[in-house]
């Protein structure tokens, strides 16, 4: 009999004991494993790819940036470049400006200096000359000259004009001291009473008078009385002399200097 | 010289014996479970695993694939019971190779408890996964008069199981010790070899026409197709 049927039994017990075995010692273990490994494939996969969209992200994000950055930077660059080309503009029309005040200025000064130096210049050799004048008429000054003065001041009181007559009578007549008569020389007793008698001819009244000897009047005479005065002088004629001379010097160095400095501009 | 292994019997208490076939099932049965044990004891759940959960682990995979390429949908319910009836099968023909082995699918007793479970399993499954009315029902399909074909048909397939792979099994055995009194040395170890191949595929057999025999019983599960 090739049938035994308690070893049928005993080996269908069996078989239902190796598929608990099996279950248990193989196909779970196994099956975890292989789960567990899945899982963790499947984890690695998607931290990989939501790594790679992280990095794909930043990249672009990067890329983004950086153009921008290109692009500020070029923005920038221009505005620099505009900036430093408005600065140039700016400085050379400040430095242009600067120059030109400079220039200015030192035209003024260089004008200053040689209206001063010329203005100097002018009054020193007026000074001179007025100087070696009054010295060489001092000089030359002596009693003959004097008497002769004493004369052409007694004929200037004669033939003085009638305005200056009547603002003189009227002088005297008001005066409460008597009249000066000063002179660069002690006059003789003749001379003074030529003046005494041309005064009282020309006013036809006894003018009280007293001399004084001056030196400032260098050659000449002169008759002052309560703020009226009549003075024939060397002094006088080389006072207005100088005058003119004066007015002239201050209008001829105004135009010079300029001419001057123009030219020296020019080269 | 014996037809089966039944027919060694170490020990014997009335009814309850010893022969060789629960003998070296017991061996195989403990070799497997020993094994198993010894080898997912340190699993890796890393990448890096042991050569030898590599190789449990394609067994497993494979077997789960062919499960499901059978077309049924959770493979894993199914593994167990026809896993362990391809791995122990598989098993018992490749130990063929130590010299004084006898293999217990040589032994129609072993292979009618195999055909058995089938006989017992396949029900249940369809029982599970339909429920009893549905599966009763489809016993008279389309026609109450395919009844008895149907029973007729699901006792034969069982006998069929257990005589193919018993006459295998046995076959093998038998060309084995013929062929070492008339030819020693060469011509066994070919037909050892040969042996070997026919084991593994009527391992593959058995397994798959249980696992088809569950298909049938339960609802078939036709994978769509992939549209990606």
């Amino acid at each position: 009999m090739l049938i035994d049927w308690f070893t049928v039994g005993a080996q269908a017990l069996n078989f239902l004991i190796l598929i608990w075995l099996m279950k248990r010692f193989l196909y779970q273990p196994i099956l975890h494993a292989i789960d567990v490994r899945e899982k963790l494939i499947a984890k690695q996969l998607a931290d990989a790819e939501s790594k790679r969209t992280e990095a794909r992200q930043e990249r672009d994000e990067f890329q983004r940036k950086n153009k921008e950055f290109d692009q500020q930077r070029a923005a920038l660059l221009d505005q620099a470049a505009e900036d430093a080309k408005a600065e140039q503009q700016r400085l050379l029309a400040e430095a242009r400006q600067a120059v030109d005040a400079l220039k200015t200025k030192r035209q003024e000064t260089l004008q200053n200096d040689a209206r001063n130096l010329n203005q100097a210049i002018s009054r020193r050799i007026q000074q001179e000359t007025f100087t070696i004048a009054r010295k060489v008429l001092t000089d030359i000054a002596t009693v003959s000259l004097e008497a002769q003065i004493g004369e052409v001041f007694t004929r200037r009181l004669r033939e003085m004009d009638e305005q200056t007559k009547e603002k003189l009578a009227l002088a005297l007549e008001t005066a409460a001291s008597p009249a000066l008569v000063s002179s660069a020389f002690e006059l003789s007793a003749e001379q003074r009473v030529a003046i005494q008698n041309a005064l009282n001819a020309t006013f036809s009244a006894e003018i009280c008078i007293q001399f004084k000897t001056s030196p400032n009047l260098i050659s000449g005479i002169e008759l002052t009385t309560n703020g009226q005065k009549l003075v024939w002088s060397i002094a006088d004629y080389l006072g207005s002399l100088e005058k003119n001379v004066s007015e002239l010097l201050k209008i001829k160095p105004e135009t010079k200097p300029e001419e001057a400095l123009e030219t020296k501009a020019n080269d | 010289m014996h037809l089966s292994p039944d027919e060694i019997i170490f020990c014997q208490h009335g009814f309850f014996k010893l022969n060789a076939t629960i003998a070296f099932t017991w061996g195989l049965m403990l070799v497997m479970a020993l094994g198993s044990k010894l080898i997912t004891r340190k699993l890796s759940m890393g990448h890096k695993r042991s050569r030898w959960q590599n190789l449990l682990e394609i067994i497993v995979s494979a077997i789960l694939q062919q499960i499901e390429d059978v077309g049924l949908r959770y493979p894993e319910k199914y593994l167990g019971y026809l896993g362990t009836l391809f791995l122990f099968v598989a098993a018992a023909s490749l130990c063929t190779l130590i010299p004084g082995y006898e293999t217990p699918t040589a032994s129609l007793s072993t292979t009618l408890a195999l055909a058995l479970c089938v006989f017992v399993m396949v029900p249940l499954f369809g029982i599970e996964d339909q429920g009893l009315k549905r599966y009763l029902e489809s016993y008279i399909e389309p026609s109450v008069i395919m009844l008895p074909f149907n029973l007729i048909s699901e006792i034969s397939r069982t006998l069929a199981l257990a005589v193919r792979l018993f006459g295998n099994m046995m076959s093998g055995a038998m060309i084995v010790a013929i062929l070492l009194t008339i030819t020693p040395f060469i011509f066994p170890v070919v037909i050892t070899l040969l042996g070997l191949l026919t084991g593994m595929v009527q391992a593959y057999i058995f397994s798959i026409l249980a696992a088809v025999y569950i298909a049938a019983a339960t609802r078939v599960h036709r994978p769509q197709p992939d549209i990606n």
